[in-house]
């Protein structure tokens, strides 16, 4: 990435991206542009190279900021309506550390309400286009994010990752998206949807960007106790032998030239002097359903707080508090939220807790044993993030089922809390980008993102 | 299992939100068929499995009792509520 220096200012770098991000304002990317407080950065990074005083490792790199990440800079409203005038006072610890090397946000960006979707549809503010075909869906729910690297409007995004939000979306518009571990990078000041998956990561157009930001992200952090000690600077790394691909992955539910792209990686890793391994794992087939239960009951508990008394839309036509938190929740969240909440509240209920959300922690338990066997056998697996290329906007947002297959091949790393990093795999004969993604066992999320450097190739 | 509307009301009402005719009729249809769906993992035996709650290594974390400076004052919260009166939140009556 471009990085601010004597030759090239910062303010340079900040009013291209400005420039850009007002060009491709049809693609509704954007919930807010930053541009004032982004130039007066730029301008103070510019006078201390030019006093010769130390800048950060992302001295004036422009950035955008999914916008349920709070900083002090623009509202945070995660696009949903129930969030409307929070100027949150608080800085999320993952932006402090992004600022603190430098990075210079220009703007905030779209996502599927709460992070609830993966096609960015679900928006308040309506849907983000894709950078490839502006017919299409961008993912989600991170779509925003993805589409501004893409279109080269920033050297990099922030994403949230709760089952595929920053896989898929990379996925759709051919860049790269990683999902680190679970507890890498520091959750504080981030909109919560389901605390034992949700994830923090990253957009970029090359490994080697995503592994300085996350050399400069990741670590623990005493305002979100489930951080892990820091591993990842420390973290050695060995050459990968042994690939694997997942048996049950390779089927008629994914598109032929999904399936045909990840055929010529593995083609390529043969060549390269990889063994293949092929794995079963069949009880991947449930992690969906398992992941339907356990994130919807957590969003239900998540999305208890918005309430309209403490801060965000407050409904004015109640009479009584009941009445307060009644309607400002029913005005307040998306049809998609409410689902989710419903789903929750179902499962988690006397009567159906046993059958669903027990039943769905007894299947997460399998699915890690099943990625721990499979990481006993392989150093990472290679398999497709979604089953289809981006689809048409409004294909799939009438039929929420259709919607969360989205996420069949996605989900089971977050269950498991492994990494996953989304690359470009090419496009189809349609020119819509192709992905794929490599997974790890915990902790390898620095081996991944080395690893990804083995599957380039020349377009 | 059959989602009936009386379900559907009652699911709202334990989400703290309400839902008009439309979204009653709306919501049910896609309830039915995401329960159909999540309704399939009867067929995984997990049988002698223990269930997973977080895959977090976790133990407590300690700390000295003491108070530390927080990010946000009293002033900078209350901003965010619609109506503050005396350092408190108002809202409506309660009963």
């Amino acid at each position: 990435m471009k990085i601010a220096n004597k030759t090239v200012s910062a303010e340079r770098l900040v009013r291209d991206a400005l420039e850009k991000a007002k060009h491709f304002a049809d693609y509704h990317i954007f919930t807010y542009i930053n541009e004032e407080n982004a130039i007066n950065k730029a301008r103070e990074i510019d006078r201390k190279i030019a006093n010769g005083e130390k800048v950060g490792r992302l001295a004036g790199v422009p950035y955008a900021l999914k916008d349920n990440f709070l900083s002090t800079e623009g509202q945070t409203t995660a696009s949903a309506h129930i969030l409307e005038g929070f100027d949150s006072p608080i800085t999320a610890t993952s932006v402090k550390k992004l600022e603190d090397e430098g990075a210079i946000m220009i703007g905030r960006t779209n996502l599927d309400a709460f992070a609830h979707g993966s096609s960015t549809e679900n928006s308040y503010f309506g849907p983000t286009l894709n950078a490839f075909d502006k017919e299409r869906v961008a993912g989600g729910s991170s779509g925003g994010s993805a589409v501004a690297v893409a279109l080269d409007i920033v050297e990099f995004a922030t994403g949230t990752d709760t089952g595929g939000s920053i896989r898929q979306p990379a996925s759709f518009n051919g860049i790269y998206g990683l999902k680190p571990t679970y507890g890498c990078i520091s959750r504080y000041g981030v909109v919560a949807m389901a605390s034992s998956t949700d994830c923090i990561g990253f957009f970029t157009k090359t490994p080697d960007d995503m592994n300085l930001l996350m050399e400069v992200a990741s670590g623990q952090d005493p305002k979100d106790l489930t951080t892990l000690p820091d591993y990842y600077n420390e973290s050695k790394i060995t050459r990968a032998k042994k690939i694997g691909i997942i048996k049950e992955f390779d089927n008629e539910s994914v598109d032929p030239e999904i399936r045909k792209a990840l055929k010529h990686k593995v083609e390529l890793l043969k060549s390269e002097g990889h063994e293949i391994v092929e794995l079963k794992m069949p009880s991947l087939r449930y992690a969906l359903a398992a992941y339907y239960i356990i994130v919807p009951a957590e969003v239900a508990s998540n999305l208890s707080r918005y309430d309209g008394v403490r801060y965000g839309f407050r409904s004015e036509k109640s009479e009584t508090l009941d009445e307060l938190y009644d309607n400002t929740r029913s005005e307040g969240f998306m049809p998609e939220n409410k689902r989710r909440i419903m789903i929750g509240n179902f499962v988690l209920s006397s009567g159906f807790y046993d059958a669903y959300f027990l039943k769905a922690a007894k299947a997460r338990t399998i699915i890690i044993d099943e990625y721990d066997k499979a990481f006993s056998q392989v150093d990472y697996i290679l398999t497709p993030v979604s089953p289809n290329p981006a689809f048409k906007l409004g294909e799939k947002i009438g039929d929420p089922v259709a919607m969360y297959l989205e996420d069949m091949m996605s989900v089971s790393l977050n269950l498991a809390g492994v990494p996953g990093l989304a690359i470009p795999a090419g496009k189809t004969s349609a020119g819509l980008p192709i992905g794929l993604q490599i997974v790890g066992p915990r902790r390898s999320d620095k081996g991944l993102i080395e690893f990804s450097k083995e599957l380039i190739e020349d377009d | 299992m059959d989602i009936k509307r009386e379900d559907i009301i009652h699911l709202a009402e334990l989400s703290n939100f309400s839902l008009s005719e439309k979204e009653i009729d709306s919501l049910g249809d896609d309830l039915q068929k995401i329960i159909q769906y999540i309704s399939q993992l009867d067929a995984l035996n997990t049988e002698n499995i223990e269930p997973t709650y977080q895959v977090f290594e976790m133990h407590n974390v300690w700390r000295e009792d003491e108070i530390k400076e927080q990010e946000a004052n009293r002033e900078q919260l209350l901003a965010l509520t619609k109506e503050a009166k005396d350092d408190q939140i108002k809202v409506p009556k309660v009963l």
